[in-house]
């Protein structure tokens, strides 16, 4: 748990968490391995954890009948995977696949939603970081929207 | 270049020979050239271009995408988007082709010395940044850290697949690709290129940016840089407007009060910085 | 082997800000590979222009009376040395420039009424030969032509050769150039003959042109070159400068040389020396002149005044006006841009390149693959004000306004470049659309 505890206060996710807040979470993690092309998890599966991605490559596909999977975003070293543990229907909106073989910090998220709702303090910093991760894939995603490399005609 | 041969180059374009066509992308090509004259014509600063001459078709400004060090020829990657460019990119090697120039200011390459050199480049953006990424692997210990960011719309439209490979190989060197569709067989990032920022391995403050692409992208990454601390001081873009003469008299490339040709394509970020956000300008 | 030709040195101007008063630079003129050759400049070419302010050690120039009646001999020295003379004329309703021979090709008897989106000619009641301000056309006609072939090609076997018979044109002098003129030449001069580029055709042009100015004894409603500090005075860079004097009965000219060349001329025809009387007469002619302008552009701060206000509501006012049909850009004296056009025979083994006068208000005229930067006529009319008032400035030195109110005459909805500062400086959002 030591190897833990440094990792997750290392994490710039979790950067300016105070210690009270720092036990608290740390009730709730564990390391975990997932080989190449494992599915870390389904689309439609019950969302309740999130990860730390450590080493690795993690690739958000979305099913396509007819065609293989498309890779719509990929999550690498030192990013999170997975929000919708956050918010109802805590559901998973995409496969998570790992490319490579992958270790992360999983965090257990019915774990820290109840937590949460004990805390609203420590709720509100699980938010807001949240929250910044979710406006920057936004804003990635618009931008990627524009097909901007397409020659207009 | 001597003054005179600077002059004649100006404004009546010179016989060269197409050497070899390679065809990068479904609709982009690397042509290179050979001049009958001095091999003094062939000298140019990464970042600059050359406007290219299809007989009786017309004309366009095109980045040279080559090797400054490499005397004997001028490269050009050219993309297929109109009635000249189609041409161009048909040559067969063998026939005649008019070059002017080079014309425009080029990447800061100096002022890059004993820097970290970060190259961000989006689509055909990577062509006009070959010759500074060329420069600094051919002058390694002038330069500190080399780190290559690189999106394109998808994996076939990369450019010069072998020679990111192999640049990611080289020292101190670190190279990130994405692409924004992945497509089958894709195992890299997908996604926009401000999303390698959190992989590159960057100094921040003892770096020098070059930045190459659609205006939309160039906008982003500045910003995405100017989180990371690369100050507007250190940043460089390559603008690109309607350009016919490149001397400055033809007045098309006009962006604010400077002139594309001859006050660009490459532009300090700080310079340009008021100009990117205004419509229509 | 290259055919250099040094550039003779530019008309020294007060608007050289950017050059400072450092020497022009030699250039080289004729762009020459062994396949490229010009015509050979005759020698009458290669004598230099007029350089001197009047103001510099004026007393040292020929200051004298020339009767009306005897203008002629003016045209005749100047044929005698080989100038073709082009000059003011009145046709087709207007006074325009063209070749001329002689005091009767003249508008003599006419003046100029000019207001926004209005001209006429009407009829003095006197006989005054330049009673009249500026036309459609500016001396841009010469130097910067219209429509120039730049070079032409020949394919053979696959490979091209360059050609150029290019004819220099002959050696030519202009008569009745007007303060704003001189100055509008002056600034092209610095976009033309820039330090690191020089454009031939138009050096070629410029060089040794045998100026004959003519200063301004009226003013139309449209003129404000008082205000752009450019006239209604000729400062400078002439060969010579006619001030028109009628006084009932009386009619002559004051000519006073500005150049050697301009003294040398002065020196075939018998005048008599000018008398403080018409001195003061001249000077209070010209005078008038800029007291009688209804126009101005305030100059103040003007650049920042342009550059703040990019999304300022006037440009859609504006816009509403403005049917971009590219008038203003062809009458102004200028403006420069030209697009350049390559085109074959039928056989496609002979190319040419022109260079055709082109206008940012032309759709195209921003195009890059995918689209045209400046689509709304909003946005060509604030680049094409910007750029003429502010960007200007930092490109070159000097506004690359004159002051001649062209584009207010020529506008076919009346715009007025004067209202329009006026208007942004007061915040002014609504015009008389």
């Amino acid at each position: 748990m030591e190897t833990l505890e440094r990792i997750i206060e290392e994490h710039p996710f979790f950067a300016g968490l105070n210690d009270e807040f720092m036990d608290l979470v740390l009730g709730c993690a564990s390391n975990v391995r997932f080989p190449k092309d494992a599915y870390i998890f389904r689309e439609g599966q019950a969302a309740n954890t999130f990860y730390l991605v450590r080493e690795g490559n993690v690739s958000l596909e979305i099913y396509a009948p007819q065609r293989k999977p498309i890779v719509v975003a990929t999550v690498g070293v030192g990013e999170v995977l997975g929000w919708s543990w956050l918010l109802p229907p805590y559901e998973w909106k995409f496969n998570a696949h790992a490319t490579a073989d992958t270790r992360a910090i999983a965090l257990d998220g019915k774990c820290l939603r109840e937590k949460c709702e004990k805390n609203h303090d420590l709720g509100y910093e699980f938010l807001k970081r949240f929250a910044q991760i979710v406006v920057n894939r936004l804003e990635a995603t618009r931008f990627q929207l524009l097909d901007v490399y397409s020659a207009q005609k | 270049m001597t003054a005179a041969a600077a002059q004649l180059d100006a404004m009546v374009p010179c016989p060269g020979v197409v050497r070899q066509v390679v065809k990068d992308t479904p609709d982009t090509f690397t042509l290179t050239v050979s001049r009958e004259n001095e091999r003094e014509q062939n000298a140019f600063q990464p970042g600059q271009f050359s406007m290219l001459w299809m007989f009786g078709v017309g004309e366009v400004p095109i980045s040279i995408s080559g090797d400054p060090a490499n005397r004997e020829q001028l490269t050009y990657t050219v993309r297929s988007v109109g009635k000249t460019t189609e041409a161009l990119v048909s040559h067969k090697p063998g026939m005649s082709i008019g070059i002017r120039g080079p014309f425009g200011t080029g990447w800061p390459i100096e002022a890059a010395r004993g820097r970290d050199v970060v190259i961000v480049a989006g689509g055909i953006g990577l062509a006009p940044l070959r010759p500074a990424i060329y420069e600094v692997l051919n002058n390694r210990d002038r330069y500190g850290r080399l780190v290559l960011l690189y999106g394109a719309r998808s994996p076939r439209e990369l450019l010069y697949r072998k020679e990111l490979a192999a640049w990611a190989r080289q020292p101190n060197t670190q190279v990130l690709v994405t692409v924004d569709y992945g497509g089958l067989g894709w195992h890299g990032n997908v996604g926009v290129v401000t999303t390698l920022f959190k992989s590159a391995r960057l100094q921040p403050a003892n770096s020098i940016a070059m930045i190459c692409g659609p205006e939309i992208m160039m906008r982003f990454v500045t910003r995405q840089l100017g989180e990371c601390g690369v100050t507007t001081e250190s940043t460089y873009l390559s603008m690109e407007r309607n350009m016919q003469c490149a001397l400055g008299f033809c007045g098309h490339c006009q962006y604010g009060p400077h002139f594309i040709c001859k006050d660009g394509p490459v532009f300090p970020y700080a310079k340009i910085r008021p100009l990117l956000e205004k419509h229509e300008l | 082997m290259e055919e250099e030709v040094t550039a003779a040195e530019k008309p020294r101007n007060r608007y050289s800000k950017a050059s400072g008063d450092k020497p022009a630079p030699e250039r080289a003129l004729s762009l020459s590979a062994s396949s490229i050759q010009i015509n050979a400049a005759p020698a009458i070419a290669a004598q230099p222009p007029a350089t001197e302010e009047i103001g510099a050690g004026h007393d040292a120039r020929t200051r004298a009376i020339l009767p009306a009646a005897r203008l002629g001999e003016l045209f005749q020295a100047l044929a005698a040395r080989g100038f073709e003379i082009v000059g003011p004329t009145a046709r087709d309703g207007a006074i325009v420039y063209d070749r001329i021979t002689g005091v009767a090709d003249l508008p003599a008897g006419w003046t100029d009424e000019q207001e926004a989106a209005h001209y006429r000619l009407v009829r003095r009641n006197d006989q005054a030969l330049f009673g009249y301000v500026v036309g459609p056309q500016s001396w841009k006609k010469y130097l910067h032509p219209a429509e120039v072939k730049l070079w032409a090609a020949e394919r053979q076997n696959g490979a091209f050769r360059i050609l150029n018979n290019e004819t220099k044109p002959a050696p030519r002098a202009f008569i009745g150039v007007r303060a704003c003129e001189l100055a509008a030449m002056e600034i092209q001069d610095r976009v033309l003959l820039s330090e690191k580029y020089t454009d031939p055709i138009y050096a070629a042009r410029r060089e040794g042109i045998f100026i004959v100015a003519v200063q301004c004894t009226q003013s139309a409603a449209t003129c404000f070159c008082a205000s752009m500090g450019t006239g209604p005075e000729v400062k400078g860079g002439f060969d010579l400068r006619l001030t028109e004097l009628l006084d009932g009965p009386k009619h002559q000219f004051l000519i006073e040389a500005g150049s050697e060349r301009g003294e040398q001329v002065l020196l075939e025809f018998e005048t008599t020396p000018a008398g403080e009387s018409e001195l003061r007469q001249a000077e209070a002619a010209v005078e008038k002149a800029a007291r009688d302008q209804v126009r101005s552009i305030d100059q103040t701060g003007i650049k920042e005044l342009l550059y703040e206000n990019f999304d300022s509501p006037r440009w859609d006012d504006v816009a509403a006006r403005c049917l971009t049909c590219a008038n203003c850009t062809m009458v102004c004296p200028t403006c420069f841009c030209t697009s350049v056009e390559d085109v074959t025979d039928v056989t496609g083994d002979h190319a040419e390149r022109w260079r055709r006068w082109d206008s940012c208000f032309t759709l195209n005229f921003s195009y890059i693959h995918g689209g045209s930067i400046r689509v709304s006529s909003k946005s060509r009319y604030r680049q094409w004000m910007t750029h003429k008032l502010a960007a200007w400035i930092d490109q070159f030195g000097s506004s690359g306004c004159t002051g001649c109110g062209r584009c207010i005459t020529w506008c076919p909805a009346g715009i007025d470049i004067t209202e329009e500062v006026r208007a942004m400086r007061e915040g002014d959002i609504h015009g008389n659309a």
